[in-house]
């Protein structure tokens, strides 16, 4: 990193380098996260990505009519054709029943080749990068003129936070109610439509401030990734956004680190970040995570099987049968496979089978446990017949499945219901 | 071939591209993944970054490669991310597109320090696209892309079209719909990717939906639409070349391709927005013709089989009409010899009469049935006859009447058909 020019570096205050380009990360990626929370729930991700190519033209007519990259008409220009790309992507999809999806592609896509061409055309000897537009130069952040004593991206950028910020507080039953149900936000009296617009022009505007010091990519980026992330870990509103928030600065943080290590580009570093945060979330996240699904549906299939092989044991002592079940047929009866030995040893190791030579038999304690199984499958058997009609036949699959879901109340109910005494349909005994 | 001048090759170049954009597009657009392509063409980036690190020069069919290779990476996380998570197919898209592109940035920004050799000047037009670099040896991976690509489509034609239309079914059905989608998606990357050194990113994302969705404007049928999309595609490269001489071609290849969709939007005969409200307009006509004749009929009821003269303000308090709209309709009624206006009096003619009276049957054939087959009260089935008696086909007119007839409900069921003055020529045996 090459050393800041010290003029313009005096006007700052005493913070350092670093410290200038996480902090103008971090404040991009919150305003992002803010409404991005809004756009992954209404299942508009991509508009961010489509304004964000949209704007150019916007910012070109609002160059050339104000001749200067001053901040304020970049702002308008963005704003009006933030509006312009959503109105027509609605239009054409609604008039004109084009696709919603390809509506999206038609409108930003003819906007950003115009913005190309009006580029070229009249824009000339002017720093206007779309290559910088891409990838940002947060590196440059710290060396930016200094408005109110802070880098003047980063202020802008602050500036959008504030207003974002305070958008949702002041709105937040409108954009909530709007975003999750548009009939119920019409009947409560207040227009779906308006708030989408709304919501829009924020994106808008929070795509340019951000252009300047991070590029469209970390834009596009944040205004999704973070909203995802927190869509993972959460199911309030409230929670999602604080901690898609928190997410992003995460990104911010370890993007910038990640960028020194390797020396590279910080913006694409933080992109990088935020992905990988991502791809934590879908392993690790407590409720909707791979692994947590994973190994909550092993706990669930290995209960089954401890249940099965119980009952299983059970119903050979109740036939008084003399051939011994051997640890192999057992396994073999219930499917088999590392799961099941591991169900089996759970069992030894737990003192409900005993394993005698190659004969299994309950304990006391294994007794008991696959009673209540067996007097679980047998009375909702006889509900089934009795209640429902069931053939005989049709029974035994259904309580087989449903047995390990009966606990003692849903027991008692069902004995109230049916005549216990009688046994079950097959004409086994119902245990007590 | 090398023989051609650069503006020849480049010509030649992006028809072919939008040729075949245009038919892998229309896929794209029918089954909904209009945008796979933006991801496919901001995924490539990280691709053609590694493939230049390995490689060390910008040899089109090495990026290319490389390019693939990531943008079926993306193809693939997309699909696992929305199977196995909670997160929706929009956000998925975009998480992999912004990654993607991210560590492609990444990757760009290490290409670009001074230890890395090779001719980075080329990476660069990769991104944004510059036709005028295309050799000849890129002509010729284009035409073989252009070939395999609409050999594919056609050889798996049948199973496309059942996919786009109703993946469903075809499950159902037992073809194999995920190896037919990424067949699909796979024939959309490498179009793509082919064609990104020569438009840029954003730009082969549209060259991906516009024709196709320009082409949907004109036509019902699908070999009609692919044939369409891809002839438009050629003539958008075509044009938008010629157009763009010291303009940045991709953009103008795809405003050339945004101006054929927008008359399309707007000229198209069925689809088109204006033959839309021309339509529109001229139902709303008929609707509020039949509704004066029918108000004259009602009006003038209880005085049949006199015709009544009625007053034209009593007209107007009957439907609330607009005087301005009430005047054009008479007009019209005068002019059509249904009405004789005098002292702002109307009266219907002897033809009027018989109009009026037939569009009066058919509002009340539509009230009884209303009343008696969906239960709907006698005072709510005058508003909801009046919105449908106007679309009634003849054939289900017809129905109503016999359904009523049979009940006896129904006066007459034969129109009034003087006898014949001549005697009639017996029917013959046969």
């Amino acid at each position: 990193m090459s050393h800041p020019s010290p003029i313009l570096f005096a006007a700052l205050p005493e913070v350092s380098v670093d410290a200038w380009i996480v902090l103008t990360g971090a404040a991009t990626n919150v305003a992002c996260a803010l409404v991005g929370c809004f756009l992954v729930l209404r299942r508009m991700s991509l508009m961010g990505d489509a304004i964000s190519h949209a704007v150019l033209p916007g910012l070109v007519v609002a160059f050339l009519f104000s001749g200067s990259l001053s901040i304020v008409p970049l702002f308008v220009g963005a704003a009006v054709v933030g509006l312009l790309t959503t109105f027509l992507t609605q239009s054409l999809h609604q008039y004109a029943r084009v696709p919603s999806d390809a509506s999206m592609g038609v409108v930003f896509t003819s906007l950003f080749a115009l913005g190309v061409v009006l580029l070229k055309y009249n824009v000339s000897g002017v720093h206007f990068d779309v290559a910088c537009v891409y990838e940002g130069a947060l590196e440059y952040v710290p060396f930016a003129e200094p408005v109110l004593g802070l880098p003047r991206p980063l202020f802008t950028t602050l500036v959008v936070l504030v207003v974002n910020l305070a958008v949702l507080v002041l709105l937040w039953k409108e954009l909530k109610v709007s975003s999750f149900d548009e009939s119920l936000a019409s009947t409560m009296g207040f227009s779906a439509t308006a708030m989408h617009y709304l919501l829009m022009m924020l994106v808008a505007m929070t795509t340019v401030a951000s252009f300047e010091a991070v590029g469209s990519i970390l834009v596009v980026a944040m205004l999704i990734v973070p909203a995802a992330t927190a869509h993972l870990l959460c199911d309030r509103l409230g929670t999602m956004v604080i901690l898609s928030a928190i997410v992003g600065i995460a990104a911010a943080v370890l993007g910038y680190l990640a960028g020194s290590w390797f020396d590279t580009n910080f913006a694409g570093m933080m992109t990088v970040a935020a992905g990988v945060l991502y791809a934590l979330a879908v392993l690790l996240s407590p409720r909707y995570g791979l692994i947590s699904t994973l190994v909550r549906n092993l706990k669930m299939s290995l209960r089954v099987l401890r249940d099965d092989l119980l009952a299983m044991l059970y119903r050979v002592e109740e036939l008084s049968s003399e051939k011994p079940l051997s640890p192999a047929n057992a396994l073999q009866a219930v499917g088999g496979g590392w799961l099941a030995q591991w169900g089996l040893a759970g069992l030894v190791r737990g003192g409900q089978i005993e394993s005698r030579g190659d004969r299994l038999q309950l304990t006391d304690a294994g007794r008991d446990l696959a009673r209540n199984l067996v007097r679980s499958h047998r009375l909702w058997e006889t509900y089934l017949v009795e209640h429902l009609g069931l053939p005989l036949d049709h029974v035994h699959e259904p309580a087989h499945r449903v047995e390990h879901y009966i606990d003692e109340h849903l027991q008692r109910e069902l004995q109230a219901e049916v005549d216990a005494t009688a046994g079950d349909p097959h004409g086994r005994e119902i245990p007590e | 071939m090398s023989g051609l001048s650069l503006s020849e090759k480049v010509m030649i170049g992006t028809s072919l591209l939008g040729g075949m954009s245009g038919v892998v597009g229309s896929f794209a657009v029918l089954r909904r993944r209009a945008l796979v392509g933006d991801m496919l063409s901001h995924a490539a980036l990280p691709g053609v970054c590694l493939a230049f690190l390995v490689l060390g020069n910008r040899d089109l069919l090495g990026l290319s490669l490389g390019a693939l290779a990531t943008g079926l990476l993306a193809i693939a996380t997309v699909t696992v991310i929305v199977r196995w998570t909670r997160t929706k197919e929009d956000a998925a898209i975009g998480i992999v597109l912004s990654t993607f592109f991210g560590v492609g940035v990444v990757l760009l920004s290490v290409i670009q320090k001074p230890g890395v050799s090779g001719n980075k000047a080329g990476l660069n037009s990769y991104l944004f696209g510059e036709p005028a670099n295309m050799l000849t040896g890129d002509l010729y991976l284009l035409a073989i892309v252009a070939a395999v690509t609409l050999l594919t489509v056609a050889l798996l034609y049948k199973e496309f079209q059942l996919v786009s239309f109703d993946a469903d079914f075809a499950q159902t059905q037992g073809w194999p719909t995920l190896r037919l989608d990424l067949a699909m998606m796979a024939a959309l990357a490498v179009v793509t990717i082919v064609g990104l050194p020569i438009v840029g990113v954003i730009l082969m994302a549209a060259m991906i939906i516009l024709p196709a969705a320009t082409a949907r404007f004109w036509t019902n049928r699908l070999p009609v639409m692919l044939l369409l999309a891809g002839a438009l595609g050629v003539a958008a490269g075509l044009i938008g070349t010629k157009l763009g001489r010291d303009l940045p071609a991709g953009a103008t290849i795809v405003l050339t391709a945004a101006a054929m969709f927008v008359f399309s939007l707007l000229f198209a005969p069925q689809r088109g927005v204006v033959a839309r409200i021309l339509a529109e307009w001229n139902l709303r006509q008929r609707i509020s013709r039949e509704h004066l004749l029918r108000s004259l009929y009602e009006l003038g009821e209880t005085q049949l089989p006199q015709v009544a003269v009625l007053p034209v303000e009593q007209l107007q308090a009957y439907r609330y009409w607009k005087p301005r709209s009430l005047e054009k309709l008479l007009q019209w009624a005068v002019g059509k010899d249904l009405i004789k206006l005098v002292d702002a009096h109307a009266q219907l003619t002897p033809l009027g009469l018989r109009r009026a009276a037939d569009l009066t049957k058919v509002h009340r054939l539509w009230e009884m049935y209303l009343m008696q087959h969906a239960d709907i009260a006698a005072d709510h089935v005058d508003r909801d006859a009046d919105e449908t008696e106007h679309l009634l086909p003849e054939t289900v007119l017809v129905e109503l009447e016999q359904h009523l007839a049979d009940e006896g409900r129904l006066p007459r069921s034969l129109p009034e058909v003087p006898e014949s003055p001549h005697e009639l020529e017996a029917p013959r045996e046969t």
